[in-house]
């Protein structure tokens, strides 16, 4: 019993039996709605992610008027700056000075680096602002003043006041803080090359104009240029004019957005997590607004006794009807809001998570209100329209005939029953197989419930199992090596030399990487063209099956990204168009295509690419092993090198990465794995609940015959058994299935998702449903315990 | 506490024993008392018919006395084994080795045809007759397999007690076993309990509203507000063919 007289003294008195109904089935009821909030809240929780996240990021580089166009230049005269502003197309535009700083943080081994960006004199920027959070920007001609990348002040706590020791353009600085800031080019903070941004290694400040172009020799010049475009305006023409417009100062070509890294970075997150939340929550919804569908109908189906009794008190059908569909509406309604409220909530905390990681200075949470339509539309839909069908059938009865026991369903005339007629079976495991043969639909239905929900498990699990293939692929087969050092400026190889000989270095192998566009036909992509030893042990691209594929002589290895981008093939000629030195144009042979999981690849022979630049003997850096003992010594005297442009370090690269998988796709993938494991709670225990209330009678039956609880439970619950047993390899093949489609939607630019699914996590997908169904299972058994078999002999006095 | 001697006691003859059986439902104001106090013997091998009002407690007994239900107060003995304070587990093997039910909506497993259904039982007895025996008994046997949804009610009632008298119980309970049929096919199934109780020799309880059944019966108890008012032993039964409804 619920609530006093005063609750239900409001109802009429067919309500407060709707209500002493629910509430005698709560326990379904809550089962349902479980369901429901699952479908829904992943919905909500996906779409109000990515709304707030897309939102956020676009007020954001709004706001603070993120460039459409970076134009690098060696040097160039300040003049320029008008001739740019005077292009078709062009809003708004800045010239600037941008330069690499390695840092020397107190109390950390390793080597920081960074860059400094150049600040207008006077004023704010047009292009690219920078969003100061505390303090003030530098004065124009201090040079020792500077507003430092919060993620960089956070992870080493630097306040406003406190002095960092710098090397820029070879000489040390010892750089005041007056101002703490986020900016839009920042969001996803890393240097170039690297993949996964570390804020203790990386730093970014920013120094009055003429301060750092004295520091750098740029006095009355520019290294940069940075464009905002006007509405419509062709990003392409623009590139080209600027292209021609820098062509006598050394530049190696402007690029838009879509190659900045950080907001290749941002865009390539947010673009899968839509391919994610294109995918899998409408698979939520719809397979959650399915089992309602069957579950609800199911329950209707074993209240044909109560449907008849009403009838014969004189409620008309439509009466009765809508009595019983207030008692799903009140189901589904519980599960619109448990799911809704769900839902909305963790997609908040969602995108504050990710605002949080990118560091955006705000968050701007939009939650689309025809997502909310769609959900409360699919929701509705199901659940009544399963109540609809169940409802008409019982209200089509008289209601004499509702309210006997109904006929005993002919089970003669079911198709496959000869196989069940075999005598080796028992009448126990006869009767299981001909309810599954005689309710063919009902028992596919149970099947798809519980395989859909294990496809579910299993496309979500997947990810951990790719993303740790390629982190393996990535750190422990092409990139074996514990450090990489990155000159300023290519060197003779004896800078290498003398790399190889610093304290703690095992081995050593050197690289030579020139920024180039590869052309083919009409298509065109930017990438590092690396040169590397002939048999490249520390950096070397593999094949599928982890074999080295070395470039042959005169050829070029391409990864398959590339390839597929610029549709070649090996044998193909790639004309390649260096952007630095003398800027050569060049035609290579692409010799093989190999699997890259991580970022993208073009290698050829050092000595022919070297050749082929012209610049004799020269190296980019190195890649080195490490003696573990001998890090910090090592990272004392690479800090003193000047002519050190960069350090990456393996061992951090592979950690961070680690942990920004975990954060960011990590959180959404354990959330929706908990959210199909909700679903398949809901699916399995109602068809276990229903299957029991549809069957009471012949089990109290059995029980009065003299068969035992466990004799009964088997005859109930085997049915339940036999069914996820069928369901579990269907449900693999499905969810595999699943995997592969997100493997080949996910996989962008930076990533690609191999389709790896583990034996284990088959195994925990299994194992989850498995429990579910024994759970379950057990709670029914409690119900078969308490059966009240006089009750059977009762009926019809 | 049961004392030994509450657990087993000689009955020379006599199938069931109870001395002052009550049972309550419910509490309070709701409180229903089913029995009132039932004294009864009923001696092995007989065929009794029970006759009462609705809500006489004949339902009541027979539910206690084929172990589906506990009493509230008062003994119950089968052959002298006090049933009244046996575990559930003992009564499920009470039911299992000794008891036979046929229910008025005969309850039978719609999945499984005539001969299966038997089987049903069968398969767990200890000294079961053969399914075909079983259905013969009934007059069944052309129709073995066909399932309950392709049987008229009295046949299907006939495979009912078939599945009941299979085990060969020692005991066979009919809760208004032709509630539910007309009068010619009522006759047929009281035929084929008759049988039953000649061939088995097992002690038949027939639970009707039917007073003219009364006639086939050796033995007539009825109940009234939960108590015995009249037990008859009647000296020359009649065959079911010659009982007026």
């Amino acid at each position: 019993m619920v609530g006093g007289g005063g609750l239900l003294g409001w109802l009429s008195v067919l309500d407060r039996k709707l209500w002493r109904d629910l509430w005698g089935m709560k326990t379904q009821a809550l089962a349902i709605a479980f369901v429901i909030a699952g479908g829904v809240s992943v919905q909500l929780l996906s779409t109000g992610m990515l709304n707030s996240l897309q939102e956020t990021r676009r007020a954001y580089y709004e706001r603070y008027l993120l460039a459409d166009i970076w134009a690098p230049v060696v040097r160039a005269p300040q003049a320029l700056l008008s001739d740019i502003r005077g292009l078709d197309g062009v809003q708004a535009a800045e010239t600037r000075i941008r330069t690499g700083a390695l840092y020397d943080m107190p109390g950390m081994s390793e080597p920081a680096s960074g860059e400094v960006l150049s600040l207008p004199d006077s004023g704010l920027p047009s292009v690219n602002q920078v969003y100061l959070e505390r303090g003030r920007m530098p004065e124009a001609d201090r040079g020792d003043e500077v507003v430092v990348l919060e993620s960089f002040a956070t992870a080493h706590q630097l306040q406003i006041g406190d002095t960092v020791t710098a090397t820029i353009h070879g000489r040390r600085a010892y750089l005041v803080i007056v101002g703490i800031g986020l900016s839009p080019e920042h969001v996803y903070t890393i240097p170039p090359g690297d993949i996964v941004p570390d804020d203790r290694l990386f730093g970014v400040m920013w120094m009055g104009r003429q301060a750092l172009a004295r520091a750098v020799d740029q006095d009355g010049a520019f290294n940069e240029a940075v464009v905002r475009l006007s509405h419509g305006a062709s990003q392409a023409a623009v590139i080209a004019e600027l292209d021609l417009l820098f062509e006598p100062y050394g530049a190696p070509g402007a690029y838009g957005r879509d190659e900045q890294i950080s907001d290749v970075f941002v865009s390539s997150e947010i673009d899968q997590l839509r391919t994610m939340g294109n995918v899998l929550p409408p698979i939520f919804l719809l397979v959650a607004a399915f089992l309602v569908n069957i579950v609800i109908s199911r329950l209707i189906a074993v209240q044909r006794a109560g449907i008849g009794l009403l009838k014969a008190f004189g409620y008309r059908d439509d009466e009765v009807g809508w009595h019983y569909m207030k008692l799903v509406a009140v189901i589904g309604l519980v599960g619109l809001f448990i799911g809704g409220g769900l839902g909305i909530w963790l997609g908040r905390e969602m995108a504050i998570m990710y605002t949080r990681y990118y560091r955006f200075p705000f968050l701007v949470f939009d939650a689309d209100p025809r997502t909310y339509a769609i959900v409360i539309g699919i929701t509705a839909i199901a659940i009544l329209g399963g109540a609809a069908i169940a409802v008409r059938q019982a209200a089509s009865l008289n209601p004499a005939d509702a309210m006997t026991q109904p006929p005993p369903p002919d089970y003669s005339k079911a198709a496959g029953m000869g196989i069940t007629r075999w005598h080796a079976i028992d009448q126990q495991t006869r009767m299981i197989l001909r309810q599954i043969i005689r309710w063919p639909v009902r028992a596919s239905l149970t099947v798809a419930g519980v395989a859909a929900s294990g496809a579910l498990l299993i496309g979500t699990l997947f990810f951990i199992d790719s993303m740790n293939v390629m982190m393996d692929g990535f750190f422990n087969v092409s990139n074996r090596y514990d450090v990489s050092v990155t000159f300023v400026q290519p060197r003779p190889r004896s800078a290498y030399h003398s790399v190889t000989r610093m304290p703690g270095v095992l081995s050593a192998e050197p690289f030579r990487a020139a920024s180039a566009r590869l052309r083919h036909g009409h298509l065109e992509e930017r990438a590092a063209l690396i040169g590397a030893p002939p048999d490249p042990q520390l950096s070397r691209m593999v094949d599928a099956q982890y074999r080295t594929v070395s470039p042959p002589p005169g050829g070029l290895v391409l990864s398959q990204d590339l390839a597929i981008k610029l549709e070649v093939e090996a044998g193909d000629i790639l004309e390649i168009h260096i952007a630095e030195g003398r800027r050569p144009v060049l035609q290579v042979p692409v010799s093989a295509v190999t699997t890259t999981l991580i970022g993208s690849g073009a290698q050829m022979r050092i000595g022919d690419l070297n050749a082929l630049l012209g610049e004799g003997d020269v190296v980019s850096g190195a890649y080195l092993i490490v003696d573990p003992d001998q890090v910090d010594t090592l990272y004392t005297a690479l800090k003193s090198v000047p002519l050190v442009a960069g350090t990456g370090l393996q061992a951090l690269a592979a950690e961070n990465l680690n942990d920004l998988m975990q954060q960011n796709l990590g959180t959404a993938i354990w959330i929706y794995t908990g959210f199909a494991g909700l679903i398949a709670l809901g699916v399995i225990y109602n068809s276990v609940r229903i299957s029991f209330a549809e069957r009471q009678r012949e089990l109290a039956s059995l029980r009065v015959l003299g068969f035992t609880v466990a004799d009964v439970s088997y005859i109930l619950l085997g049915e339940v058994a036999f069914l996820t047993l069928i369901a579990l390899p269907v449900g693999a093949a499905a969810g595999a299935a699943m995997a592969w489609y997100l493997a080949a939607a996910m996989s962008s630019e930076l990533f690609r998702l191999p389709f790896v699914i583990n034996a284990s996590t088959f195994g925990l997908a299994g194992a989850l449903l498995i429990g579910i169904t024994i759970g379950s299972s057990l709670l029914v058994r409690h119900q078969i315990e308490r059966l009240d078999m006089v009750a059977v002999l009762k009926t019809g006095e | 506490m049961p004392t030994p001697k509450a657990q087993t006691e000689p009955m020379e003859g006599l199938c069931f024993r109870t001395r002052g059986l009550t049972k309550t439902y419910g509490k309070g104001a709701a409180e229903v008392q089913a029995l009132r106090g039932v004294d009864l013997e009923l001696p092995d091998g007989e065929l009794v018919v029970v006759l009462g009002a609705s809500g006489s407690g004949k339902s009541t007994f027979l539910n206690i006395i084929g172990g589906l239900d506990k009493a509230t107060s008062g003994e119950v003995f089968f052959r002298g084994r006090d049933i009244g304070r046996a575990s559930r587990q003992e009564l499920t093997q009470y039911r299992r080795r000794n008891v036979g039910f046929v229910f008025q909506f005969y309850n039978l497993m719609p999945s499984l045809t005539a001969w299966e259904n038997v089987a049903l039982v069968t398969e767990i007895a200890d000294n079961p007759l053969t399914p075909d025996a079983a259905l013969e008994m009934v007059g069944l046997k052309e129709r073995q397999n066909h399932f309950p949804a392709q049987m008229s009610g009295g046949e299907q009632q006939r495979v009912a007690i078939a599945r009941a008298i299979a085990k060969q119980p020692s005991v066979l309970l009919c809760d208004e076993p032709t509630g539910a049929l007309d009068s010619a096919t009522g006759t047929r199934v009281l035929e084929a309990l008759k049988t039953v109780n000649d061939t088995l020799n097992a002690t038949t309880l027939i639970i009707t509203h039917n007073a003219g059944v009364a006639a086939m019966a050796d033995r007539v108890v009825i109940f009234a507000d939960g108590a015995v008012r009249e037990v008859k032993v009647n000296a020359n039964p009649k065959s079911p063919k010659d009982i007026s409804w």
